[in-house]
Formats: structure tokens, C-alpha cells, sequence
């Protein structure tokens, strides 16, 4: 499955100042992997020992991942993916 | 330097009084490399805590879609601490993520809800690192 994803400024050291790259992957494990294949570095941002990175929002067709199966969530070709870090603080 | 219309500071502190004792968060848009605030977005913090703030998740993706499709970037990023300081936490730190944007923090641990002095103070966060800058406030519409 090839997939467009949308990169935030803060991770486009890691894509060379794209906005956007496609990726490959029937889940989004696999595309988290095929980015880090492609941009190392980019996949330790995204995920840590538990899985996705309590501060990293995923979105698969505009829906937050938590809400579908997180990293086992299926992706379709075709299918749009954007990572945008969390707005928080203390 | 942050050059800030006055109209958005009142809009940032009146927001910051409606919330206290939680924090208030949002953002103020501005056109791409313009590096000038201009669109006053008040988010809801989704934590509605006194101590840690975090923009809704669904809120988030809906806030940079509407600014891709304007073609403008978070100039401002703002939060309020409520007993603390207008000086970015430790958590405010680990977390910043737009190193493009001012970071501005308002307290409100001297008034609270009230009118009256408040302070207000703007940092950029790059990379764990914190650094001050000058407030300009200029007239509305300047």
C-alpha cells in the first residue's frame, strides 16, 4: 500500500524540508518502519519501548489512531496519514 | 522581538481570566514567513486541569488543516499558568514543538479572574532551549 504522509516542521530534518512523503506499509507499524527506513531517525520521534509516543498524534484519514487500533491499524492504498505533535505543556 | 497588536494581548488575557484556575490554551495564527499574529484561535484544553495544558486531539488536526488551507502557521502559541510564573515549565520545555513559534505565557496567579495587572511574557523554545524576547505591542490595526 502506498500512502502519502504529512510531516510536521518539527520532523522534516529527518525528510530533508518535505512537507510530505509517501510511504508503504499494510499497517501503520509498517509504514512507521518503511519511514525510518527511509528517513532514519524519524521512527525513535514517533514511538518509544510502549508504542506511540504518548505526545505524538497519528491520524489515519483524519482519524486520531488511539480512537481506531494504533500501530495495528490497517491502511488502505490511497489512504492519508498525518503526524502532528501534541500542543501541551504544564 | 514579538510585535503584537494590543486587541490580541486583551483577547489572550481575557481568555486566560475566563479559564483560571485552569490553564488557558490557544494559538494566534499569521500568514507563512510573515512572522506577524494575526488570527486569534482560543482552543480548549482538553486536560481542564490547574497544572498541564493539552489541545483536543480531533481539535488539533481541524486547527493546522485551517491553516494549511490559509496558508498561515501557529505565530503565537499561548498558554496561561495559574499559580506559577509567566515562565515556561519543565514541561512546557520537553514538549514545545514549533521552534518557529513564540511561545507566550500569561499568569494569573495575582488576579485570578479579575481585572487588573497581569503579566504576560514571550520565549522561543528550540531544542530544550529557552530564550526571552522583547513584547512590542503596537495600536490595533498598525
Amino acid at each position: 500500500m502506498s500512502v502519502d504522509v504529512r510531516i510536521p516542521t518539527i520532523l522534516r530534518t529527518y525528510t530533508g524540508g518535505e512537507k510530505a512523503v509517501t510511504a508503504e506499509g499494510a499497517t501503520l507499524a509498517e509504514v512507521v518502519a518503511d519511514l525510518e527506513a527511509n528517513h532514519p531517525g524519524i521512527g525513535e520521534r514517533l514511538l518509544d519501548e510502549s508504542g506511540l509516543r504518548r505526545f505524538v498524534n497519528i491520524y489515519v484519514n483524519d482519524e486520531d489512531v488511539r480512537f481506531l487500533a494504533g500501530l495495528d491499524t490497517a491502511i488502505a492504498d490511497k489512504d492519508s496519514i498525518t503526524i502532528l505533535p501534541a500542543v501541551a505543556g504544564g | 522581538m514579538l510585535r503584537i497588536s494590543r486587541n490580541l494581548i486583551d483577547d489572550m488575557v481575557a481568555h486566560a481570566r475566563a479559564d483560571h484556575p485552569d490553564e488557558a490554551c490557544g494559538v494566534i495564527a499569521g500568514p507563512i514567513d510573515s512572522g506577524i499574529p494575526t488570527r486569534f484561535v482560543p482552543m480548549l484544553n482538553a486536560a481542564r486541569s490547574p497544572t498541564f495544558y493539552e489541545f483536543d486531539s480531533t481539535d488539533l488536526l481541524r486547527l493546522y488543516r485551517d491553516m494549511d488551507d490559509r496558508d498561515e502557521v501557529p505565530v503565537v502559541i499561548y498558554h496561561s499558568h495559574t499559580a506559577t510564573e509567566a515562565y515556561p515549565s519543565r514541561t512546557d520545555i520537553a514538549l514545545a514543538s514549533e521552534p518557529d513559534a513564540h511561545y507566550v505565557l500569561i499568569s494569573t496567579r495575582e488576579t485570578g479572574s479579575q481585572e487588573g495587572p497581569f503579566e504576560l511574557r514571550s520565549f522561543r523554545i528550540v531544542d530544550g532551549e529557552v530564550a526571552e524576547e522583547e513584547v512590542l505591542v503596537v495600536a490595533t490595526g498598525d
